[in-house]
């Protein structure tokens, strides 16, 4: 199975990411609940590139490919932005969320605790981010 | 989409929130939550029952509130989320930081 979806970098592009995610992985058996998180990380990853490194600008795309291998779904989410490495990202705690009144950083933290393995490269200017979940088909 | 209807009941202002928060419309629900706090609420209740979808960005506003109820003694709740949603504040464990209740009903005799 391979699936994929080019994304404009507007944010008004992420309804229909949804949509697209929900056709792709209504066609899995999995749990209502996993189906959604996974939307939910997948959203978080290209909202970042969108607003992030891309800064909306809608003649800017990103791509995403969605491949089932044994036991994983791979999410790839390939741009030309600046790169962005999640990895080196250092999740801040809530209470600092909190304390700072800020409204950013919680997407990443929930990237990485619903994906089982997050990958990031990044050569001749295309970023490429891997999330994967481990899959029982 | 997001649509978001505001109610007066009883000295408690409600929020009913419908459809999908994410980036493109977070802002939505931050001036409805504004409003509220300009306005001199005392006690501001989120309906969830119509809330399909949240991203980081709608719970980002949620929490940037927090400190703002806390100072100005404004009781915050939610009430009626859907089992996934309710999933992605606990994955956060926002769950432990906003007060969180089945049902209207429940939230109210809290």
């Amino acid at each position: 199975m391979e699936h994929q979806m080019k994304i404009s970098c507007q944010t008004t592009a992420l309804s229909e990411l949804r949509v697209f995610l929900k056709k792709t992985l209504g066609q899995l058996h999995m749990s209502d609940i996993d189906q959604h998180q996974i939307t939910l990380a997948v959203e978080e990853v290209c909202a970042n590139l969108i607003i992030h490194s891309h800064k909306c600008n809608a003649l800017d795309y990103i791509q995403l490919k969605i491949k089932q291998n044994t036991g994983k779904l791979i999410f790839e989410i390939t741009d030309e932005g600046k790169a962005f490495n999640m990895l080196d990202y250092e999740v801040p705690d809530l209470d600092k969320v909190k304390g700072e009144k800020r409204k950013g950083g919680l997407g990443i933290i929930l990237v990485k605790k619903i994906m089982d393995e997050i990958e990031f490269e990044s050569s001749k200017g295309t970023n490429t981010c891997r999330l994967i979940k481990w899959f029982q088909s | 989409m997001l649509k978001i209807e505001n109610q007066e009941e009883n000295g408690h202002n409600i929020l009913l929130l419908k459809g999908e928060v994410d980036a493109s419309n977070s802002v939505i629900l931050d001036e409805a939550i504004t409003q509220l706090v300009t306005n001199g609420s005392k006690s501001i209740l989120v309906d969830g029952a119509g809330l399909e979808y949240i991203s980081s960005a709608g719970l980002g506003v949620f929490m940037s509130y927090l400190e703002d109820f806390q100072e100005k003694e404004i009781d915050m709740k939610i009430y009626s989320l859907s089992d996934r949603v309710f999933e992605v504040f606990k994955i956060l464990g926002l769950d432990q930081l906003i007060r969180i209740y089945p049902d209207k009903k429940t939230a109210l005799l809290a």
